[in-house]
């Protein structure tokens, strides 16, 4: 990409303008040399009169650097850069033209419909529902295996494994008609069948949770 | 229109062959062309179990690689009429069967019979896959204990999505289960799972009950199919589940321990 410097003239004093040049080339004369410029004569107040282009490319050459094209509106200009056989860009205006603001939409976060199985589950059978709850309207045997990012709920008997929020959604939960699971967990933790064995609500319909890294069972 | 069924279980052991020559034979004593075909190909018996394994020329494998005609390697019975057996070959394993030859042989035997009784070998590999494929229903044999009630849930599992009805999205195979080897004095002495027990892990219609009965074992070493013996309660039980199977209403037995008389108490000895 080629940078190219513009020069937008304020005023039309030249040796003020050679003043103020000597003082920013003072400040990284390498930058300046040879450097190729845009003289910009669209932001000159139209009180400054008629600009000596010749003189003011002199001016600037003096300075390091030469003059590519210029921009410009007035017809004068346009001209006297025609004279010179120097390209005439059309005014910044045209280019700086505001981009109309980006309607903002407001995305309503639509819930991703929960994955629902009416069929029994049966063993050697694994359900994922990814990215929302797992709904199941039969037994579930031992063997199967249900995943879900979100809330597992089981209308039937659970005996096989159940594990919520696989992505480590530690709010997700688990609740079942009939307790009989090979295995409870939600985000990682997990229960097995013999510690779920010895819960008094074995068998009964639950629901289960984490609190702090523990997965609590409640009836339901 | 045949209707295909397939005896399959997962688990073996479990009586899968012994149901498919008692259901089959049951089918043609009441007059319907049936065929029993053994897909365990490498452990072939339901040749010896129907007691014609020493008519077996051309076999299932034979057919599929058209080697052989179907008619060719049909075993006429001879007690029935209507009652045929396709023999598996015993000389190549599961990998000799393909899709298409199986495909193919139980369409040119839809044309043929009123009845296809497919006998799956155990296991859920390619043998016991393409025996239950082309199924229209399904006879899932369960013993009543734990690892043949998981094995046969898995084998419901696989009927409900890798069949092709289940892949063309046709009415699923319809499934029936019946449970074989079934004993009420060790169910009462909570030895062994009950009826009730296995339904509700299974939770598919009730086909029959078969009782432990020292007729399975004479019958199958004889080569007679069970449900011939009709003064057995095997063979009675069999009969009640094929007038079932053709959508008759009849009441389940076997299911409670028997009474003995006391004469029996007294003189001991079993049935």
């Amino acid at each position: 990409m080629l940078a190219i410097t513009t020069l937008e003239l304020a005023h039309n004093d030249l040796d003020r303008l050679d003043r103020q040049l000597q003082a920013k080339v003072a400040q990284a004369p390498a930058f300046f040399e040879n450097t190729p410029l845009v003289l910009a004569l669209d932001k000159l107040p139209e009180a400054e009169g008629t600009v000596d282009l010749n003189a003011l490319m002199q001016l600037c050459q003096h300075h390091g650097l030469r003059t590519l094209a210029i921009r410009a509106s007035r017809a004068e200009d346009v001209s006297a850069a025609n004279a010179l056989n120097l390209p005439v860009l059309p005014p910044s205006g045209a280019r700086e033209r505001l981009v109309d603001p980006a309607p903002v939409k407001v995305v309503e976060a639509e819930p991703r419909p929960s994955r629902i199985i009416t069929q029994p589950v049966r063993g050697g059978m694994q359900i994922y529902a990814q990215g929302c709850d797992l709904i199941v309207l039969a037994a579930v045997s031992a063997g199967a295996e249900l995943l879900a990012d979100g809330n597992i709920h089981v209308y039937g008997p659970l005996r096989g494994r159940a594990l919520a929020g696989v992505k480590g959604n530690t709010q997700a939960r688990i609740f079942c008609q009939q307790l009989a699971a090979e295995m409870l967990s939600i985000a990682g933790q997990y229960k097995t069948a013999e510690d779920l064995r010895r819960e008094p609500l074995w068998g009964q319909a639950v629901q289960a949770s984490l609190s702090a890294d523990v997965l609590n069972i409640r009836s339901l | 229109m045949a209707k295909i069924l397939v005896v399959t279980s997962g688990k073996g052991g479990v009586g899968k062959t012994t149901t498919s020559a008692a259901i089959g034979t049951g089918l043609a004593l009441r007059g319907h062309k049936t065929v029993i075909v053994d897909f365990d190909v490498g452990l072939r018996n339901l040749d010896l179990i129907m007691g014609c394994e020493r008519r077996v020329v051309y076999d299932f494998v034979n057919v599929c690689n058209g080697e052989a005609t179907l008619n060719q390697a049909l075993i006429k019975d001879k007690r029935l009429e209507n009652l045929y057996i396709l023999a598996a070959s015993q000389t190549r394993d599961k990998d000799a069967l393909s899709k298409e030859g199986v495909e193919k042989v139980i369409k040119e035997l839809s044309e043929q019979f009123e009845y296809v009784v497919c006998d799956s070998p155990a296991g859920i590999e390619k043998g016991a896959h393409l025996a239950m494929y082309f199924a229209d229903e399904a006879i899932v044999v369960t013993n009543p204990e734990v690892s043949s009630v998981r094995d046969s849930d898995r084998m419901l599992g696989l009927l409900a999505s890798k069949s092709k009805r289940a892949e063309e999205g046709l009415e699923p195979i319809k499934e029936r289960l019946l449970l074989t080897r079934y004993d009420p004095e060790r169910v009462t002495k909570g030895e062994m799972l009950g009826v009730e027990d296995v339904e509700e892990i299974l939770a598919i219609n009730l086909l029959g009950v078969i009782p432990e009965s020292q007729a399975v074992l004479k019958a199958s070493n004889q080569g007679v199919p069970v449900i011939l013996d009709d003064q057995s309660d095997a063979g009675q039980a069999y009969s009640d589940a094929v007038d079932r199977l053709l959508g008759k209403e009849v009441p389940h037995r076997f299911l409670d321990v028997q009474k003995k008389g006391f004469l029996q108490r007294l003189f001991g000895g079993r049935e």
